[in-house]
């Protein structure tokens, strides 16, 4: 096969709300990730939105999944962690929702199914502002930039043809 | 003496929903619904051009993508008097119908069944047992004893692992759970089997929609699927014919499975058709418009004030006067600045929190009224009003879920029952099934249609100068859903959402009326004011839905494990 990876298949999946500020951040990352690159078609791009249940059968098939996301754990905002397979946090909890549910949340249903891809990683992003309106914070910005080099990087190491499009940020 | 409990946030709900109640003897005696996030779309869409404000109201809200992006371009619709293409309102009712019973079907198994069912105990049943029950119940394929035990044993594994997932914040083991463990198991297995089925019915919206979670193929003026039976790249016979296999494969599920737990879940806890009622001012809108002008509808809507069969007023459309001018919003006791009760052409919204306080303000959610009168949305009131203007399929699937109801609690159980918690929760089940019947109608009429040789899916819409104003109404999943537009120039002068859970979880009105959370509440037992499960099942019966989706992954509440910071 052309991107050198026999039969396995990836996803990039940005989870968030556009329209308030910083919760955005994934959702612009796989918006950013798609016209910058050119990715084979083993890897799909989806930008999640708020979705639940819709975004299970993405799953389906996946040998890696990854997620970006913005995640508040009381760091500086821009911070970018990263977290992978079974530290990427299952539990419904308190926050249970089947329409807005936490991204969690599909994953313990996928668990419950059986659909859970062999590689998980979460990308999370430190928000600053979480007012209603269009638009990053410059440093939940610059922290997307380094959520998009890491995931071009890992999608490379695991074989995957990742071109870049020569197109830089904007911003 | 009365003691006041205060939950905050009542769990599997969309968005950030707080209830208070006081509860005295084991009852409540009043309460308080207030949504603690406020949802500022309004401010993002003016000035923006009203074609695309659709794009951005699809993002509001994690469950109601499409409703939002059809009520939007139906307001402008509205504004500019267009009339759509025939194949146009085919393919949205279609969406509709899907999204309908996607959404019906994850509230009802996956928010609503575990305040009912205990998944705990449904690791103690026999497998025989449970089989012999399912088969007497109905002829659904996956009532099989082998698939039972896959099911229990799958359970087994998920609790023993210490992990409960996604059911650790249910009430296992408490006095007001009531099922057998068998009854449990059986529910429990089709709890599954719906995780499946909605991932069916969601491909077909996804077929037509080009892309889930937000549809991409709307259009102020119809659709953007180009028609062609030929060329692979459009909507062709090959995949509308997809569609219609997915449709026949969810409706033996909906029929054999959800219908007769619905009524199994109704005839084991009688005691909760006398809970619940509250407000009884229903209100519903006709929907599935059938031709292009929006005159014929397939699924009906009306008004039924105070629960008065009699005074049943059917609305023709979603266009009537009594509609558009009747409805006004107060925000005495939401945190806005001012105290006003207006149409929502002529509201304003500017933000003002000053505090909770239980006698003057306490919530971001407005207090919207029809006719002056608090109203109840959802498809309990939609049901009725379908059932009242003689809506067939409805009132077979009415009838039949009575009667099995009443046969299984040994004791005839009329229609009054839907008035109530449970009520509520049944109808919603009888909608999936009404949706399901209208979704095959709509599939037929498009196929013909479109072998007359029409392939045309869209009108430009036309902005003239000066202003313009417009109302687009859907019966959305959790009840009436309005978009109210002012374009002035071409441009979004003023927006407003009406949306259900405004309607139901609204806070007092202008005239200190209860909304219908907190109505549905008073008279609520309440066995441990420190397990209020109770009010969970009433509040859940409503599928509330504050739309607002934060959607933050939460470190700190959920201990993330190992952490490399990049």
């Amino acid at each position: 096969m052309s991107d050198g990876v026999l039969n396995r298949r990836a996803l990039v999946l940005g989870i968030g709300n556009l329209l308030i500020g910083d919760e955005g951040v994934g959702c612009t990352a796989v918006a950013e990730l798609s016209r910058r690159y050119t990715l084979p078609a083993s890897v799909e791009c989806v930008d999640g939105g708020t979705a639940g249940f819709e975004l299970l059968p993405m799953l389906d098939g996946k040998d890696h999944v990854i997620l970006i996301d913005a995640l508040r754990d009381e760091r500086e905002p821009g911070t970018v962690i990263m977290v992978e397979n079974e530290h990427v946090p299952k539990a419904f909890l308190n926050r249970t929702t089947p329409h807005q549910l936490g991204i969690c949340d599909v994953l313990a249903a996928a668990e419950l199914t059986d659909a859970l891809p062999g590689h998980l990683t979460l990308y999370g992003v430190e928000p600053k502002r979480l007012d209603v309106g269009i638009g990053l914070s410059p440093e939940v910005e610059a922290g997307m930039e380094k959520v998009i080099s890491a995931v071009v990087e890992q999608l490379r190491h695991s074989g995957y043809e990742v071109r870049h499009n020569g197109i830089e940020s904007e911003h | 003496m009365a003691k006041k409990i205060s939950i905050d946030p009542v769990t599997r709900i969309e968005g950030h929903l707080r209830i208070d109640c006081e509860v005295d003897n084991g009852k409540v005696t009043n309460a308080w619904s207030s949504g603690q996030m406020w949802r500022g779309i309004e401010v993002i869409l003016k000035g923006r051009d009203p074609r695309d404000a659709w794009a951005y109201t699809q993002r509001i809200c994690g469950v109601c993508t499409t409703v939002h992006a059809i009520a939007s371009v139906r307001a402008v619709e509205d504004a500019l008097k267009m009339e759509i293409p025939l194949n146009a309102q085919y393919i949205r009712n279609l969406i509709i119908g899907g999204h309908g019973i996607h959404d019906h079907m994850v509230h009802f198994y996956h928010l609503c069944a575990l305040d009912w069912v205990d998944i705990v105990s449904a690791t103690t049943a026999d497998v025989q047992e449970t089989a012999k029950l399912g088969q007497k119940l109905s002829d659904w394929k996956g009532n099989s004893p082998q698939e039972i035990k896959a099911v229990q044993d799958r359970l087994k594994k998920f609790i023993a692992s210490g992990q409960l997932g996604i059911f650790a914040s249910g009430y296992w083991g408490h006095p007001a759970m009531k099922l057998s463990p068998e009854v449990n198991l059986l529910a429990a297995t089709h709890y599954l089997q719906a995780l499946e089925y909605q991932r069916k019915i969601n491909q077909m919206v996804a077929i037509l929609g080009s892309k889930t979670p937000h549809v991409q193929n709307l259009a102020v003026g119809g659709v953007s699927n180009p028609i062609n039976p030929d060329n692979p790249a459009n909507l062709t016979v090959q995949k509308l014919y997809q569609i219609k296999t997915l449709i026949d494969e969810v409706g033996d599920f909906i029929n054999q499975a959800m219908l007769t737990d619905v009524a199994a879940i109704g005839a084991f806890y009688a005691d909760w058709t006398t809970y619940g009622a509250g407000v009884l001012n229903y209100l519903s809108v006709p929907d599935m418009p059938m031709d292009t002008k929006g005159t014929q509808f397939a699924l009906p809507g009306g008004y039924i004030p105070a629960g008065d069969i009699g005074q049943f007023a059917p609305l023709a459309s979603q266009r009537e006067k009594t509609l558009h001018e009747g409805i006004k919003e107060s925000i005495k006791h939401a945190w806005y600045n001012g105290a006003w009760d207006r149409s929502p052409y002529d509201e304003e919204t500017v933000p003002d929190y000053t505090g909770y306080d239980y006698d003057k303000k306490y919530s971001w959610v407005k207090a919207p009224t029809y006719l002056g009168k608090p109203a109840q949305v959802g498809p309990l009131p939609h049901v009725v009003a379908m059932y009242l203007a003689g809506h067939e399929p409805t009132k077979t699937y009415v009838d039949n879920t009575l009667k099995t109801v009443s046969a299984i609690a040994g004791a005839t159980v009329g229609i009054d029952a839907l008035h109530s918690t449970i009520g509520r929760i049944a109808a919603r089940v009888i909608r999936c099934a009404v949706l399901h019947d209208n979704l095959g109608a709509q599939w037929q009429a498009l196929i013909d249609n479109i072998g007359k040789g029409d392939y045309t899916t869209f009108n430009t819409p036309v902005f003239p100068k000066g202003e313009q104003r417009g109302a687009g109404f859907h019966e959305a999943p959790r009840g009436m859903l309005s978009h109210w537009i002012v374009i002035d120039n071409g441009k979004i002068k003023n927006y407003q959402c009406v949306v259900p859970s405004t309607w139901n979880a609204g806070p007092r009105n202008d005239a200190d009326e209860l909304g219908p959370y907190e109505a549905s509440l008073v008279g609520n037992p309440v066995a441990d004011p420190e397990l209020p499960l109770e009010v969970l099942r009433t509040i859940h019966s409503f599928d509330p839905c504050i739309a607002c989706a934060i959607h933050l992954v939460d470190g700190k509440k959920t201990p993330l494990g190992k952490v490399k910071v990049l």
